[in-house]
């Protein structure tokens, strides 16, 4: 993975220093609360409903066993002893004290980590595919290019001061585990018919209020025009987005309203002037770059185990957790271990600094010291020998990591919503944990399937709510939290928004209007595996609104 | 009182905006023209004695200026109309790098210290600071970092250009 020289290094030290006395103003007054407050969301720093909520960056979310430890180090020393790995691969502390996370940040600062353009209306940390560099379906690993979008995004400054927060997503597999559809600009890494490294530019996707599936603007662009291409669609943006409105201010706004080929125009303008210039990467910076993503020393391995194989006929508890946390690897003999952060009756996505730990000590243990976050808020392994694979699971049961639920119906995807947002609207977890408390039955959920569900406590949709299977929205009405459902949203190649089911439901219906669905589902398909999302696909939400809502409906 | 600075230090600040009342410019005294009216009398405001500067709001757009339009100028200005309005940036930019603007470079309005670094970095080259700035204090944020990731106008060529070099040296 990526190593901080002296020059990443210098950058996040002095980011401390000047957050330091950025904070050091306003707590003496110097600074008013609304000068404050881009200063402070720019290095990741909420003010929330019970204290400020710190988002650490977790570039592409890769991060390395040291880097673990320093994250539970500091959650155990300024926080509450947990913390909550998001959507976009991040992680969220809620619990520190404002006057204190200076500190906090200089300790991070000691293993190249920051909060760096985690909120605020600037370009965040890029996001990508969790099995990247291990996956066997992938093209190249695009860590690289997420690394150099990085190094260009940070600091940017023509772009720190943006119309509305810009997210870029990067993928280099058919399969799309980084959701490039609904990203600001989605990049796909592929190659032109001689064979030419580059980029299928998608733009002006998103969530939110106004769910939009991006647009493809350009089929091929060379790699090495990569940072020109970028900036001239930032520039279009940066000058023309609206900045009137909030809820109009993302790039999916200006797209639409000005229509992808006027849009794709002053892109173009922008970027014939600045194609080939200086900010075109060379091959001796994508060498470099890449350099540090070289697979790490594997060894020779035969592609079947001993050992694998009698525990999954010996232990059903064992091949359970195989069936759902082993993945495949591009390299014989290795596989790519999920830990699941979906226990059941703990909120989705948080882990204790126990487990931080002991995940911190598996992946040195049974791999190379790496780990990565999902955008499905769990914790991979990435380079498990096959051979390994019981004592492993004999270690993360230990630890509480071997929920075996991996893309069924209880590893639900969630914001902290009202619980700990202050936007939020209505509460998730809770909401969650009566869900997983339904389906507890692990016969039943393997029966059902895979099915992606989404819990967003407000329109902000930091639970991705409209690309889940089923998708849950928290409303506020009069007052009170109410639940809208949708079905039929995915991610991937073929993203679809979710359709809104019918009128709201009230908390404690909700489990309930859950398993109506699934048992709709279950006496609805046609073969067994075909998954919840196909039968949706094939007949349309009225069966699903007519088990729910009555025949009124 | 508002205080205008370089890097450096303090600049005396010779300029009169045009509010639209000509009577009331002094005579022969340097002044700071709106972009449209610039468009509108352009030769008029040629005619008379003293420098004239343009000011462009984050909505102007400074691909309209010509090389005879800029080889007229003393000096540019864009405004910032509220400190988290970034538009400015970009014009900056593309008035350096695309038009080859090579003279003075001012950020008004809402400009705080915070952002003093970014500005210098996008071609500002003069900064009028909002009445409340303390502009010893200001001067400390062109020092903000001392490493810059990407190409832009007060540093051409990329980290990424040099920086095996610099690292072997």
């Amino acid at each position: 993975m990526y190593r901080y020289d002296h020059y990443d290094q210098a950058l996040v030290d002095e980011r401390v220093e000047q957050f330091r006395d950025q904070t050091r103003r306003f707590l003496a007054g110097e600074l008013s609360e609304d000068e404050f407050k881009p200063l402070r969301l720019q290095n990741g720093l909420y003010v929330q409903k019970h204290a400020p909520m710190l988002r650490i960056a977790i570039p592409y979310g890769t991060l390395s066993s040291e880097q673990m430890r320093k994250l539970a180090d500091v959650a155990e020393r300024y926080d509450r002893g947990y913390g909550h790995f998001t959507t976009r691969q991040n992680l969220q502390l809620n619990w520190p004290e404002l006057a204190r996370v200076p500190d906090l940040l200089a300790e991070l600062a000691t293993v190249g980590m920051h909060g760096i353009q985690t909120s605020g209306n600037c370009v965040r940390n890029v996001t990508s595919d969790h099995f990247a560099g291990v996956a066997p379906d992938e093209l190249v690993d695009p860590r690289p290019y997420c690394e150099l979008l990085r190094q260009w995004s940070t600091f940017h400054p023509e772009f720190s001061f943006l119309p509305r927060k810009f997210k870029i997503a990067v993928s280099a597999s058919e399969g799309d585990r980084a959701a490039v559809q609904v990203h600001d600009i989605g990049l796909k890494v592929v190659r032109n018919s001689d064979g030419a490294l580059g980029f299928e530019v998608w733009v002006g996707g998103g969530l939110g209020r106004t769910p939009i599936i991006g647009r493809c603007l350009r089929a091929f662009l060379p790699e090495r025009q990569l940072l020109n291409y970028i900036e001239a669609i930032l520039r279009v943006y940066n000058r023309y987005g609206r900045r009137d409105n909030l809820y109009k201010a993302r790039i999916k706004i200006l797209v639409r309203e000005l229509g992808i080929e006027a849009f794709g125009k002053e892109v173009q303008a922008e970027f014939d002037a600045m194609q080939d210039g200086l900010a075109t990467l060379t091959d001796d910076e994508l060498a470099r770059v890449s350099a540090y993503f070289q697979a790490p020393p594997y060894r020779t391995l035969a592609a079947k185990s001993e050992a694998f194989e009698q525990a999954l006929s010996r232990r059903p508890g064992f091949s359970a957790w195989a069936a759902r946390c082993v993945h495949a690897h591009k390299v014989p003999g290795y596989t790519a271990v999920t830990l699941s952060l979906k226990a059941p009756g703990l909120a989705p996505g948080d882990a204790t600094v126990e487990q931080m730990r002991a995940v911190a000590d598996l992946a040195e243990d049974f791999g190379f010291g790496e780990i990565r976050v999902t955008h499905q808020q769990n914790l991979v392994l990435p380079d498990v020998e096959r051979d390994a694979l019981p004592a492993l699971h004999a270690r993360l049961k230990e630890a509480g990591l071997a929920t075996p639920n991996i893309g069924l119906l209880t590893d639900i995807i969630s914001c902290p919503g009202g619980d700990f947002c202050a936007l939020a609207n209505a509460v998730a977890i809770p909401v969650a944990n009566a869900i997983q408390q339904q389906f507890d039955d692990l016969d039943d959920l393997f029966d059902i399937g895979e099915i992606e569900l989404n819990i967003s406590g407000c329109i902000n949709s930091c639970g991705q709510h409209h690309i889940g299977h089923i998708g849950i929205l928290g409303v506020d009405k009069a007052g009170e939290e109410w639940y809208q459902v949708s079905i039929g949203g995915s991610q991937g190649p073929q993203t679809v928004i979710g359709r809104i089911l019918g009128p709201s439901f009230s908390r404690d219906e909700i489990p309930g209007v859950i398993d109506t669905l699934v048992r709709t589902y279950v006496a609805r398909r046609d073969r067994v595996d075909e998954r919840f999302i196909e039968v949706v696909t094939r007949l349309g939400l009225e069966p699903f609104k007519q088990a729910v809502y009555g025949a009124s409906a | 009182m508002s205080h205008l600075i370089n890097r450096t230090g303090a600049l005396p600040d010779s300029w009169v905006l045009f509010d639209g009342d000509a009577a009331k410019l002094p005579e022969g005294a340097d002044v700071l023209i709106p972009f449209d009216e610039w468009h509108e009398r352009a030769q008029a405001w040629l005619a008379r004695p003293g420098r004239i500067g343009l000011l462009l709001a984050p909505t102007d757009d400074p691909r309209r200026l010509s090389s005879d339009d800029l080889q007229a100028l003393s000096l540019i200005a864009i405004s910032f109309p509220k400190f988290t309005d970034g538009r400015a940036y970009s014009i900056a930019r593309i008035l350096r790098e695309r038009l080859g603007w090579q003279g003075e470079l001012r950020a008004v309005g809402d400009v705080l210290r915070d952002q003093l670094f970014l500005m210098a970095r996008c071609g500002f080259t003069s900064f009028a600071l909002r009445a409340d700035q303390n502009p010893l204090e200001a001067l400390k944020s062109f020092r903000s970092f001392s490493v810059r990731y990407q190409a832009c106008t007060e540093e051409p060529s990329p980290l990424f250009r040099r920086r095996r070099q610099l690292l072997a040296a």
